[in-house]
């Protein structure tokens, strides 16, 4: 399931990026971010509008993203 | 010379505060030479009785910038940063609660290879949130000093001023280990400090129960934007109803220096020059400090709470509409109070077409500079009546000219995302950090610099441009018979402005009016208030004698034009000023003129013409 499937409040992890389709900057700082593969991730947040940005908790932080980046990280709902 | 102590750390790592505990209010802001990145120092007494210079340097996620602000943090840990000295030594600040992340930058830091203490802050909200962190874990997995502190309470300060002493001086400046850190892949890093942070963790039951709490609402789909709604009516709500005391006191001490002049100086130039030239312009202007104050106050309490990222949150879908990212929001929220800081702000915009569209249109926020020059003339000619129950026509006309403004801000990116700003819309990527309860004394100490800034240009360039123009419009003395304002050196540069301005609706004392005030809008009201006063002859004269005078000589059409001309004419030096420096170049900033003086020309025409059809 890629992130901006994940429904809200569901517990997932990262299964992987692809990092082909982003920009070396966004790249960098979704690293900065700590988006890493098997890092626990959950939406918590959509925008008002065309429920774009997404907020996700990612380790400890709170990061949003727009959807079109959020569909190059795939997750793992966990069982 | 003193030594330097660089405090770094990741954006909501509690920094500024805990400079703020460190320094107190004796800080001085400057700017790095050639960008307009603010530079914060302070100074310090360490432990010893040594002094030594705290800098805040911007914060950042690494030591690959990716904007201006960013640059300049990366630029001084290398000692590569003109203007400023290699730091004798490094105050890391991380969140207690947030070690994972700011544990992989303080990794980067420590690699360095300067000296360095890292301030555990925030540890009582970490402890809150069911986190307790190891001190002394720490520090033995680090290698380097750890003391936890509380900035806002001022807890662990003074442990910090023994570490630093400690520090400091001891070995001089320890030369850089290479220019970059050894480890430099992001994620090996962020894995270790991941493994660090378990480590030195002793109990987690985390959960930041405040702030899901507190998003659930002020995220929520139909509740967050009626929230964000609510807060900006408020916020603008306040700016004129608070301050109508304030502003009563300041008129009035005006009223008497004038007073007190008049009686206390013989007629002639010297009483002029004081009484109409300096109290009458400077004084019009310094009543809309309170308002400006109040706004400020807001931008800067919705700063360190933490909403104003969630506001960018919830534009950032609309913003994307005109191709701007939400990031946009935060400067130009900021431009209503001042486009000045608001186009500084936009340095966190990443994408450089976003950040060059943001500088452009950030002069259409309705700035409080315009507010002076709106507040005259809606008082001189739209009838205080109410419309609707609550609901004030002037109240309305002055929201109007806000929404044009915006408007025209918007369209204006739709144009220049596709024309000379065109390339892929850029990203949106934030964090949205803990709710915090603002701390009064920082906000106090942003409140009193800002104030000071504002005070500055009134005794600078404000004075300075009202009494070139008293002097203009002085000389040379007319005879007999004849309008002092017309014979005058200003009078003639007038006449021949009017040739272009009279289509428009302007009269000779407008064109007159509009002239220094390209130095600041809000000279165009005291110009206003000096070129009548010249002409009427008498001493006496405040703001509601301005209105007064209005009244009789304009039109309702030359009137609602001249707002108009100000919702859109870029009429502040400090703004074309801080845009060259941003855009590095002249290029922008004489776009910017030609583009906003044009719309405003066209807006004046326009709106003078439709008033005039309309029989108003």
């Amino acid at each position: 399931m890629r992130l901006d499937e994940l429904p809200l409040r569901r517990a997932a992890t990262i299964a992987d990026i692809d990092w082909a389709v982003l920009t070396p900057g966004e790249a960098r700082r979704l690293r900065e971010f700590g988006f890493d593969a098997g890092v626990p991730i959950e939406a918590m947040h959509v925008g008002p509008f065309g429920r774009d940005p997404i907020a996700c908790r990612v380790g400890r932080m709170t990061i949003a993203l727009r959807r079109a980046m959020a569909s190059a990280i795939r997750v793992d709902t966990a069982a | 010379m003193t030594p330097l102590v660089a405090v770094v750390g990741n954006p909501n790592a509690g920094k500024s505060a805990l400079f703020n505990a460190l320094t107190g209010a004796r800080q001085k802001v400057g700017n790095y030479p050639g960008v307009t990145v603010e530079r914060k120092s302070g100074r310090l007494a360490l432990a010893d009785g040594r002094p030594a210079e705290l800098v805040d340097l911007p914060g950042t996620y690494s030591l690959d910038p990716v904007s201006p602000d960013e640059a300049v943090t990366r630029d001084v840990l290398f000692g590569r940063q003109a203007g400023e000295r290699l730091p004798s030594a490094l105050l890391v600040v991380v969140d207690a609660s947030n070690l994972d992340n700011h544990l992989r930058f303080t990794l980067q830091l420590i690699a360095l290879g300067l000296p360095v203490v890292i301030a555990l802050n925030m540890i009582d909200m970490a402890e809150r949130d069911g986190l307790i962190v190891d001190p002394q874990a720490l520090s033995r997995e680090l290698g380097v000093p750890v003391i936890p502190t509380v900035a806002v309470r001022k807890r662990g300060v003074e442990e910090l001023r023994d570490a630093l002493g400690l520090l400091v001086g001891i070995s001089g400046a320890t030369p850089i280990r290479g220019g970059s850190p050894p480890e430099h892949d992001i994620t090996v890093l962020q894995r270790r400090a991941r493994q660090i942070a378990v480590a030195a963790t002793r109990q987690e039951s985390f959960t930041r129960r405040w702030t899901h709490v507190a998003d659930n609402v002020a995220l929520h789909p139909i509740f967050g934007p009626i929230l964000l709604a609510t807060i900006l009516f408020v916020m603008f709500q306040a700016v004129f109803a608070w301050s109508e005391a304030p502003i009563g006191w300041i008129e009035q001490l005006f009223v008497r220096m004038q007073d007190a002049i008049n009686a206390g100086l013989p007629p002639g130039f010297l009483r002029s020059l004081l009484s109409d030239g300096i109290v009458a312009g400077v004084g019009s202007v310094l009543v809309f400090l309170p308002q400006i104050l109040i706004l400020f106050f807001f931008i800067l309490v919705l700063e360190a709470s933490g909403y104003m990222v969630r506001a960018a949150f919830m534009m950032d879908r609309l913003m994307a509409g005109v191709g701007l990212s939400g990031r946009a929001f935060i400067p130009l929220l900021s431009s209503f109070a001042c486009a000045i800081p608001g186009i500084m702000a936009t340095r966190t915009i990443d994408d450089p077409k976003d950040r060059l569209t943001t500088i452009l249109i950030a002069p259409l926020m309705t700035c409080s500079a315009r507010l002076p020059v709106y507040a005259v003339i809606i008082a001189a000619f739209i009838p205080p009546r109410e419309i609707a129950p609550g609901i004030g026509l002037q109240g309305l006309v002055l929201f109007g000219l806000y929404v044009v403004g915006v408007v025209g801000a918007m369209v204006a990116a739709l144009v220049f995302r596709r024309t000379i700003a065109r390339g892929a819309n850029g990203g949106f990527m934030m964090e949205l950090p803990k709710y915090q309860m603002p701390n009064w004394r920082d906000i106090a100490i942003g409140l009193s610099q800002r104030a000071w800034i504002f005070l500055r240009r009134a005794g600078t360039i404000i004075m300075g441009a009202t009494v070139l123009l008293w002097a203009l419009l002085s000389f040379p003395q007319a005879p007999q018979g004849v309008s002092q304002v017309r014979y005058s050196v200003a009078g003639r540069i007038a006449d021949s402005l009017a040739v272009v301005l009279r289509p428009i609706g302007f009269n000779h004392e407008m064109s007159l009016a509009i002239i220094p005030a390209m130095a600041a809008r809000e000279v165009a009201v005291s110009s206003l208030a000096t070129v009548y006063s010249i002409e009427g002859g008498d001493d006496v004269q405040t703001e509601r004698s301005l209105v007064g005078r209005l009244q009789g000589r304009w039109s309702l059409p030359t009137a609602l034009a001249f707002l108009m001309w100000f919702v859109f004419a870029p009429q502040c030096l400090s703004t074309i000023a801080v845009i060259r420096r941003e855009t590095n170049g002249w290029r922008w900033p004489l776009f910017a003129l030609g583009y906003l003086f044009g719309l405003a020309y066209v807006a004046a025409g326009l709106t003078f013409w439709a008033a005039t059809a309309l029989g108003l």
